[in-house]
Order: structure tokens, then sequence, then C-alpha cells
């Protein structure tokens, strides 16, 4: 029951967490918002008894997914002010 | 306004036909035949504890093989595509300086991330984890490496010559199991050992350390060469 309970509020802030990701202007806040529906996912997955895949959601959903698109993000950013 | 309800259709159709398929969804009450025969003759076969690390080594090993050839072309692309100009490289990045936790706590976390990696790619095969997840880890500790000290220099000469010793071994060791044991990436060429014990399990270990390595190097110069491209922060 209160595995069920738990799995419910996940499955809601992930979706929370994706709406936020779409809708919100700024990038900074959809890249960590991106981040943290996998970190969420990956919680998810140790309680479906998955736990490689959630080792692997973990470590490169949330954490090098979200540095590496950082790293694009800043990249971009500096590519647009030089040719303007 | 035409957009809006292209929007909407496509989304319907999708919503429709993701209905269909989940009122279609019938659990099974019990492991398929393929699960059924990995379940029951795996342990004897292969002799690894966890079942999932002995499928995606030796039932499905040439898959683990493709996985491990894609994320070598990927990286690869990124490397070719993101090759730094010269001059680049003389100017010195100019950065934020880090907070003195990140620097101090980077230090210590540091060099624990690279040993739990390197322990989830050797317990592979008895454990949840294996070569994926230890080397995704071990690219984890560069990222935090690299937060704490942005203007870093990431020898890639060394992670190419692991990347490329450790995906010629897999090979060599798949292509062993042709000649010595049943066939291509089969593990029994080495003797299984004891159930569960870290030495068994025959080549697993030893090709989860190649994959983990590699797996790890790529990452890794993915993650160090989109660092070196960043010249300065806006």
């Amino acid at each position: 029951m209160i595995l069920k309970i738990i799995a419910i509020i996940l499955a809601l802030a992930i979706l929370l967490m994706a709406v936020v990701a779409v809708l919100n202007k700024k990038l900074i806040v959809s890249i960590i918002a991106a981040g943290a529906v996998s970190l969420f996912a990956s919680v998810f997955y140790l309680l479906l008894a998955a736990p490689d895949v959630a080792m692997t959601e973990a470590a490169i959903g949330s954490g090098l997914t979200t540095i590496i698109f950082f790293y694009v993000l800043n990249k971009i950013k500096k590519d647009r002010l030089e040719n303007v | 306004m035409f957009k809006k309800v292209f929007i909407f259709i496509v989304l319907t159709g999708f919503a429709l036909i993701l209905f269909k398929s989940y009122s279609a969804l019938n659990p099974e009450q019990g492991l398929n035949e393929v699960a059924t025969r990995y379940a029951e003759k795996g342990p004897d076969e292969v002799g690894a504890a966890n079942l999932v690390g002995a499928v995606l080594v030796t039932y499905r090993g040439l898959d683990t093989l493709g996985e491990v050839a894609i994320l070598f072309l990927s990286a690869s692309i990124i490397g070719f595509f993101l090759k730094v100009k010269l001059e680049d490289e003389k100017a010195p990045r100019k950065v934020r300086k880090t907070s003195e936790i990140l620097a101090t706590a980077s230090k210590i976390i540091t060099p624990v991330i690279f040993l739990f990696g390197i322990y989830v790619f050797i317990n592979g095969h008895l454990t949840p984890g294996g070569g994926f997840q230890g080397g995704a880890i071990i690219a984890s500790g560069l990222v935090l490496m690299l937060l704490a000290n942005p203007v870093k220099k990431v020898n890639h000469s060394i992670i190419s010559v692991v990347e490329s010793i450790s995906g010629f071994s897999f090979v060599i060791l798949g292509i062993t199991g042709i000649f010595l044991a049943g066939g291509f990436l089969d593990n029994d060429f080495i003797s299984l050992g004891e159930f569960g014990k870290l030495f068994s399990a025959g080549a697993i270990p030893i090709i989860y350390i190649f994959i983990g390595l590699k797996v790890g190097s790529e990452l890794s110069g993915i993650v160090s060469n989109l660092q070196e491209t960043q010249k300065e922060e806006i």
C-alpha cells in the first residue's frame, strides 16, 4: 500500500517536472527539470525492482545528460553573441 | 490556429494509440518461455549470481557489443565535430571561482566515486550493475572533478588508449569463446568456479571490466571534449 502511494507521488512529480521542462521560458530551468525527471524516474525503477536500470538512469540521465546540455547551452549562447 | 489544431490532432492520435495498447495489455502471470529458460538453466550454464548480467554478457552478448559500438561511434563523432582550433588552446579560459566547499569536497569524493564505479563493474556478475553502470559512475566522477576545476585539462591520449585496448580485448574474448567454448562471447572457457564468489562465472568479470573501462573512457571523452570547447563563460 505504502509503495503504491510513493509510486503515485513519484509519477505525479515526473509529470510535473516534464510540464515545467516543456513550458518554462528559461532554458536553464528546463534543463534542470529534465534532469529531475530522470532522477525521479530512477527512483521509480528502483521501486519496480530494476536496480540496474535505476543506476544507469541516475548516472547518465540525470548526471551526464544535464552537464552535457549545460555545456552545449553555454556554447550556443556564446556563438549567438559573437554572430550578432 | 491551424498549427494548434494540427498539434491537437497529433496528440489525440498518439493518445488513441497508447490507449489501445493499454487496454490490450494482458499482464503475464509468470515468466515467459525465454525467461523461464534463462532463469532455470542460467545459474548452471553461466554461473553468475546476477542473472541480468549473465543475460547481457553471454546470452545477449552480441547486443551489448552493438551498444558499445554505437556509443563508440557517437563519442568519436562528437570528438570529430568539436575539434578545438589551435589558437584557442593558448588563451586560458576565464571562469568564475568555484566555491570552497565544492573544491574541498570534490578532492575527497572523486576518488571514492571512481572506486565505487570500479566496484560496480568488478562485482557485475554478483550484484546489480555491471560494465555500463560502472562506466557511467566513473564518468560522473570526472564530471564532479571538472565542476570543481573547470580549466583542468583531461589527457585524451590515455582515454583513447584505454578505450581502444578494452574494446579490442572485448572482441578478442568473444572470439576466444568461439574456439574454446560454445560460441561467440560464451564465458565457459574459464572455469565457472563456485557460484556467488568473486572469482566465478567464467569470463563474465573480465568482459565486464573491459566494458566498464570502455564505457567510462567513452563517456569521459564526450564530457571532456565538450569541456574543451567552452572558451569563456558569459
